[in-house]
């Protein structure tokens, strides 16, 4: 077999990451605490270059590392969001961290090597391939859980995430092992040709290999980690947290779900439909209760992971499309809300309830306006972005007949608009508290790029659209 | 009598359940939760092995070998984290880890 350098052009963003990442650990050792900025300011550029690197790829679909690593369409599309997600949340993060004195190296190399395994999951083509990506992601995010190490609830955070996210390995890899004795193969399109007939031991397999996945998108039942790390990890962290981990961790869902499981998907929709039901009412239910934002967000991601996954229980490509589009949205809202949440800094601190936003649309409009539209869109009130995605995903639910998720999905919405509104309503109806620091200037650019892809995406939802049923067809 | 697949499967799967519930019903150390995460990896890694020799596939060992790696890696972050959270806490029962409720 001859290797060559040129064949592992399709895989260069990813190489670029783990070569830029070791160099920075070692520069940042090197140097010493000086070297902050500049590790920051690098792993930013690294990871716009293999934002570049992505889009300038080979349009053709390739297959490296026999069978492994796949670069087509629908992982190209999840690798630009996964980088924009994890450079818009180190861009919020730098300054944030510096003036909590958390400030550290490290910090920028974790993220670039959690976005590397992110991005080897998106391509994984085998098991193999997935479990390591899914470890590098989530070894990583153990650790910057745990960034602010001088304090109880940021170490707190850390362990709890260690231990569950420990156990969901665990699980996900004893259904691997079963899926791979049952069907002779690690690789994706290999099991899809051995699993014809669903035999019993298939089926503990995939009920393994899909709780720990359901974990790492936290879908209920295997939610309980996200309120707590949220909560616990700096802010900055639990923005990172909420968007590209989560995109990274469905798109392997799906392309799990898709490529290896097409000949069983009697057996596996029945589990989706359920975890997805019960993750929208969960989602809804519990998140009206909480007066911690962060908090907060964390039930409303379990929600939102919750209707994403209709997308997945229809199983068709309209169904992968509407889960493409749902989290690009998702993760623009993520982004947005965060950048808000991040400039809730009073003289004496952050705050982090939503009382403290009380009366924000006298002190400062148009940040007010802005978190405005974003709650809005959060609960998928038209016109705005968090509609269009909702419509779609309900829309293949209802295509492939599962009116019951469908319905169900549209109420939970309905109840938890109740806790987006109440936002709303705090900030502008109820009298104004001390005005917050003003926003620093990162803050303002993030906010205002979701803020308003959220407000004009329905005038011209056409090339999202175009973009993620381009890259569903890739599945099929 | 032949030691056949089943005997090595059932060996895992009790391992496994054993690893599973020692997370589940312990109540005193953190410690132990980390040994039940270990007893859960070579759970799977008896599996991995047995299917390996079974199918006359060396896919399966090879995957043990890279858990392995992992397991390793991980238990290091695990009592990394934990190093951390005893200097801040003073405790490491799994009772006092609960500052968020949840």
């Amino acid at each position: 077999m001859t290797f060559s350098l040129a064949a592992l052009g399709p895989a260069l963003p990813e190489i670029l990451l783990a070569v830029a990442a070791l160099f920075l650990v070692l520069y940042g050792a090197i140097v010493g605490a000086k070297s902050v900025d500049t590790v920051n300011g690098l792993a930013l550029a690294v990871l716009f270059a293999a934002l570049v690197l992505v889009l300038l790829g080979p349009s053709e679909p390739a297959v490296l590392f026999g069978g492994s690593f796949q670069v087509d369409a629908y992982g190209r599309f999840l690798k630009v969001l996964t980088l924009l997600g994890s450079g818009g949340a180190l861009a919020m993060s730098v300054d944030w961290l510096k003036v909590e004195k958390q400030s550290r190296f490290e910090f920028a190399v974790l993220i670039l090597l959690s976005t590397l395994g992110m991005m080897m999951l998106i391509s994984a083509g085998d098991l193999i391939a997935l479990y390591m990506g899914l470890e590098l992601m989530s070894l990583s995010l153990y650790v910057i859980a745990a960034n602010n190490r001088d304090s109880v609830r940021s170490t707190e955070a850390g362990l709890k995430y260690f231990v569950l996210g420990a156990l969901s390995s665990g699980m996900l890899l004893y259904g691997a092992s079963l899926i791979y004795g049952f069907t002779g193969s690690v690789n994706f399109a290999r099991i899809a040709e051995a699993a014809h007939e669903p035999t019993l031991g298939l089926i503990f397999g995939i009920v393994f290999m899909f709780a720990g996945l359901a974990f790492k998108v936290s879908a209920v039942p295997f939610h309980m980690w996200t309120p707590d790390v949220y909560e616990g990890a700096p802010t900055p962290v639990t923005a990172f947290f909420g968007a590209a981990p989560k995109v990274a961790a469905i798109a392997v869902f799906v392309r799990f779900s898709m490529e290896a499981l097409p000949n069983v998907t009697h057996q596996w929709q029945q589990i989706v439909v359920f975890i997805s039901l019960a993750s929208m009412v969960l989602g809804a239910f519990a998140a009206i209760g909480q007066k911690n934002l962060k908090r907060l967000m964390a039930y409303s991601s379990i929600g939102h992971m919750g209707y994403a996954l209709v997308g997945l229980a229809a199983g068709t490509e309209e169904g992968v499309r509407g889960v493409l589009v749902y989290m690009t949205i998702y993760m623009a809202m993520t982004l947005g809300t965060f950048a808000c949440i991040l400039s809730m800094r009073r003289k004496d601190g952050m705050v982090e309830n939503y009382e403290d936003l009380a009366g924000l649309a006298r002190t400062s409009p148009v940040k007010a306006f802005m978190l405005a539209a974003l709650m809005f869109s959060l609960a998928g009130i038209p016109p705005l972005a968090g509609f269009l995605a909702k419509y779609y995903v309900f829309l293949a639910a209802i295509q492939a007949g599962l009116y019951t998720l469908a319905v169900v999905g549209v109420l939970a919405s309905v109840v938890g608009a109740f806790y987006y509104l109440r936002i709303v309503k705090v900030m502008y109806f109820d009298e104004p508290a001390t005005p917050f620091e003003p926003m620093p200037v990162e803050l303002k650019a993030v906010l205002a790029v979701s803020g308003l892809f959220t407000l004009l995406l329905f005038v011209y939802p056409a090339p999202l659209l175009a973009a993620a049923g381009v890259a569903a067809r890739a599945l099929f | 009598m032949v030691i056949g697949l089943s005997h090595y499967l059932t060996v895992a799967a009790i391992l496994f359940t054993l690893g599973t519930l020692g997370i589940f019903l312990n109540r005193k150390n953190v410690i132990v939760i980390l040994m039940s995460v270990e007893l859960i990896l070579l759970a799977v890694n008896i599996n991995f092995v047995a299917f390996s020799v079974f199918l006359g596939n060396i896919t399966g060992q090879i995957f043990a070998l890279f858990v392995l790696t992992v397991a390793a890696a991980e238990a290091a972050i695990g009592l990394a984290i934990l190093v951390v959270f005893f200097r801040n806490r003073g405790s490491i029962a799994v009772e006092d880890i609960n500052t968020m409720k949840g």
